[in-house]
C-alpha cells in the first residue's frame, strides 16, 4: 500500500495547498454532522448516507484534477460535491428536498448534479455508473477536449457486472477514466471478506491489463499523489488507471443502519486513524497549524454549514406545477 | 419516386448522420467488420474508420452506458443492440439512467441517444431472439419508442430521432428489413407522435405498429372481400402516442382492432383499448377487441412459432365477430 509517512515539507505543496486541504475535509466532516442534525430532526428524509470518515479520499483525489475534468460518484456523494466546489447551500437544499437545490429537489442526497463544475452526478445502482464514466471519457476522446474522467465507486461495486464491463471497455478503448474505488470495507454491511474471492480490490484491474495500487484512504497526501500520478497516466493518452482507497466510514451505511455487523471496538480503532487529526497533527509538526488556526477553520466550517442550513430551511419545496417539467428536453 | 428496403433506408440514414455530424458515433456489438448481424451497417466501418464506427464486446450494459455518457459529454451517438431481447441486459443503463437523469438533475442533463434494437420473430430463433417488446420501453416517461413499418417510416422516424435531445428506443423488425417501399430523394422526417392512416375505412379500425401493420393491411384486403372497410391505422411511435388519431377513428368506426406481436396480458395494446373507453365509450357499437402474440415463450418449432404470432386471420376473425 503506498503510505506518505516520511513526507517532506517542501515536497507535500505550498502552505495554501495543504490547508485548502485540510479545510475542505472539515468543511465535509462538519456538513455531514449537520446532516445527520437534521435527518433526525426530520428536515432530511429517504436515505442519507454520510461520508464521515471518508474525506481523505474525495479531497485528495479531487486535488488531482482539474476544473474541466469530470467527476461521476456513487450514492455516498456529499464529500466529493463539496470537494468540487458545488453551493453547499444549494446541497443543502436539495437535502431538504427544496426547489434551490442542485437538482431542484428530484434528485436529494444520492443524486447531486452540478453540470457547471462538471460534476456528472451521484447515482445510486451500485456499480450503474462506471458506464457513463466511459462514455465521458469517449467523448472527451474524440472531442480532444483533454478532459479526464474521476469515476468514485464502493467496494459493493466490483462484484457487479457493470464493473467489469466498464474496465474492459475502458481498457480495451484506451479511455481516459481513473476508476476510484473507496473501499470502507463494507457493502452496506456486508464485510467484503465475505462476499469477495478477491478482496484486494486492486488487483482486480490486472484482469484487463489496467495499472492498479492500493493507497491509505486515511492519508489525504497519499491519496492526493496515487491520484496525480493516475490522472497523469490518463491524461497522457495511455488509457485507464485504477486506484483502491483503503477507508472507513464511521457512522452506519445510512442513517438507518444499526451496525450489527461490526463491532465498536473496530470502528473505535479505526477513529484513531481519523484522516482529519492525521493530517492535522501533520500540518502541526511542519509549523503549518496551531491551535488558533484550527478554531479558525472550524468557526468558518461551522459558519458555512450554518448558512447552508439556513438557506435550506427557508428555500421553498418546488410548486407542484412542476412536477411534469424536464421528464423531457424539449 | 426510388424504391428501396427498409435495412438500406436505415443505412442510407445512419451513413448520412455519419457524413454531416462528427459527433455522431456508431457503437455496437459486430456493427463494424461483421457487418451488423442483420446488415444495417455494412460498409459503415470502411467509410468512415474505426473511431466513428466502433465494434464494441458483447456487454450490452456498458456498451448502452457508454452511449448514455458520450451523449452526456456532448456526443450523438448511436447504438445497436442485436435484438432486443439482449436489451434487458442494459435494462439499468436504460431505466435508471436514460430514462431518468433529465430529470432527476433537475434538467441539467440530457441524454441524446438512439439505441436501435431488432425485435420480433417470425424466424424459429425461439424464446430469447424473437419477442416484440417496444411496449416495455414505451411504459417509461423519459424514453421515447420509434416502431416504422415502412422503408419511408424507418428513414423519415430515424432522421426525427438523430436530432431528438432525449434517448429514442428505435425498434427494427427483422421481419420486414427486407420489406420494399418508396423513399424520396429529398430531405424529409417523420414526426414523432403522427399516425399514418395507411387505408381508409368506415366499419372497423385496425390499430397497428411495426410489424403487425402489415398483417393489418392484408387483414383489410380480406375484409373488403366480405364487405366490411376497415380503417388501418399505423402508430409510428408508441410514445409519444398519437391518441387522437386512434380516438377520431374509432369515433368514425364505432369499432377497433387492437394488433401487437408483444403477448396481451398487461401489454400495450391494453393501453389502447383504456384510451379508447376512456374518450371514445360512447361512440362504440362493440367491445374492442385485441389481436396478440400468444400467452407463451416463443417456440422453435416453426407450426409452434407461427400458432404463437398474430395473423391476419386472427384479426379478420375479430373484426367480423364484431358484426
Amino acid at each position: 500500500m503506498t503510505t506518505a509517512k516520511a513526507r517532506a515539507k517542501e515536497e507535500a505543496g505550498t502552505p495554501e495547498e495543504l490547508l485548502g486541504l485540510l479545510r475542505q475535509m472539515m468543511l465535509i466532516r462538519r456538513f455531514e454532522e449537520k446532516s445527520a442534525e437534521m435527518y433526525a430532526r426530520g428536515r432530511i428524509a429517504g436515505f442519507l448516507h454520510l461520508y464521515i470518515g471518508q474525506e481523505a479520499v474525495g479531497v485528495g483525489a479531487e486535488a488531482a484534477i482539474e476544473p474541466d475534468d469530470y467527476v461521476v460518484t456513487h450514492y455516498r456523494d456529499h464529500g466529493q460535491a463539496l470537494a468540487r466546489g458545488l453551493d453547499p447551500n444549494a446541497i443543502m437544499a436539495e437535502l431538504f428536498g427544496r426547489t434551490t437545490g442542485v437538482s431542484k429537489g428530484r434528485g436529494g442526497s444520492m443524486h447531486l448534479f452540478d453540470v457547471s463544475k462538471h460534476f456528472m452526478g451521484g447515482y445510486a445502482i451500485v456499480g450503474g455508473h462506471l458506464p457513463l464514466s466511459c462514455g465521458l471519457a469517449l467523448a472527451s476522446k474524440q472531442l480532444k477536449n483533454g478532459r479526464i474522467v474521476l469515476c468514485f465507486f464502493g467496494d459493493g461495486a466490483v462484484n457487479q457486472g457493470e464493473f467489469h464491463e466498464a474496465l474492459n471497455l475502458a481498457a480495451v478503448w484506451r479511455l481516459p477514466v481513473v476508476f476510484l474505488c473507496e473501499n470502507n470495507l463494507y457493502g452496506m454491511g456486508t464485510d467484503i471478506r465475505r462476499v469477495s474471492a478477491e478482496a484486494e480490490v486492486y488487483r482486480r484491474a490486472c484482469a484487463y491489463n489496467i495499472p492498479a495500487e492500493q493507497v491509505d484512504g486515511m492519508d489525504v497526501l497519499a491519496v492526493r499523489d496515487v491520484a496525480r500520478k493516475a490522472v497523469q497516466h490518463t491524461r497522457d493518452g495511455k488509457g485507464p488507471y485504477f486506484v483502491e482507497a483503503v477507508t472507513y466510514r464511521f457512522r452506519g451505511h445510512s442513517m438507518a443502519d444499526p451496525e450489527f455487523y461490526r463491532t465498536k471496538e473496530e470502528v473505535q480503532q479505526w477513529r484513531t486513524r481519523d484522516p482529519i487529526p492525521l493530517f492535522e497533527r501533520q500540518l502541526r509538526d511542519w509549523g503549518l497549524m496551531d491551535d488558533a488556526g484550527i478554531k479558525r477553520l472550524e468557526d468558518e466550517a461551522e459558519g458555512v454549514v450554518n448558512e447552508a442550513e439556513r438557506f435550506a430551511e427557508e428555500s421553498p419545496a418546488p410548486d407542484v406545477s412542476t412536477l411534469y417539467d424536464n421528464v423531457y428536453e424539449e | 419516386m426510388p424504391e428501396t428496403n427498409i435495412r438500406e433506408a436505415l443505412r442510407q440514414t445512419l451513413r448520412e448522420a455519419l457524413q454531416q455530424d462528427e459527433h455522431v458515433i456508431l457503437m455496437g456489438e459486430d456493427i463494424g467488420a461483421y457487418g451488423g448481424s442483420y446488415g444495417v451497417t455494412r460498409g459503415l466501418l470502411q467509410e468512415f474508420g474505426d473511431e466513428r464506427v466502433r465494434d464494441t464486446p458483447i456487454s450490452e450494459s456498458v456498451v448502452v452506458g457508454c452511449g448514455i455518457g458520450a451523449a452526456m459529454g456532448g456526443m450523438r451517438p448511436i447504438v445497436e443492440l442485436m435484438t432486443i431481447n439482449f436489451s434487458f441486459l442494459a435494462f439499468d443503463q436504460i431505466i435508471n439512467v436514460a430514462s431518468t437523469v433529465h430529470y432527476m438533475s433537475g434538467g441539467q442533463i440530457n441524454v441524446p441517444l438512439v439505441i436501435r434494437m431488432a425485435s420480433g420473430g417470425g424466424s424459429q430463433l425461439a424464446a430469447t431472439h424473437s419477442h416484440d417488446l417496444a411496449g416495455w420501453y414505451a411504459h417509461v416517461p423519459g424514453l421515447k419508442v420509434a416502431v416504422p413499418s415502412t422503408p419511408y417510416d424507418a428513414r423519415g422516424l430515424l432522421k426525427t430521432a438523430l436530432r431528438e435531445e432525449n434517448t429514442v428506443i428505435f425498434v427494427e423488425h427483422t421481419a420486414i428489413y427486407g420489406l420494399r417501399g418508396e423513399v424520396p430523394d429529398e430531405d424529409y422526417s417523420v414526426p414523432f407522435g403522427q399516425a399514418q392512416v395507411m387505408r381508409e375505412g368506415g366499419d372497423v379500425t385496425i390499430v397497428g405498429y411495426s410489424g403487425s401493420v402489415h398483417q393489418a393491411l392484408r387483414a383489410a384486403e380480406m375484409l373488403a372481400g366480405q364487405a366490411i372497410e376497415a380503417e388501418v391505422l399505423n402508430l409510428r411511435t408508441l410514445r409519444p402516442l398519437d391518441v387522437d388519431a386512434i380516438i377520431n377513428s374509432v369515433k368514425k368506426t364505432t369499432r377497433a382492432v387492437v394488433v401487437e406481436d408483444d403477448w396481451c396480458f398487461g401489454g400495450f395494446g391494453g393501453e389502447i383499448v383504456a384510451l379508447i373507453q376512456e374518450r371514445a365509450f360512447d361512440y362504440l357499437d362493440a367491445p374492442v377487441a385485441r389481436v396478440c402474440g400468444a400467452d407463451v415463450p416463443m417456440p422453435y418449432a416453426k407450426v409452434l412459432e407461427t400458432a404463437a404470432l398474430p395473423s391476419e386471420q386472427h384479426i379478420v376473425d375479430a373484426a367480423l365477430a364484431m358484426r
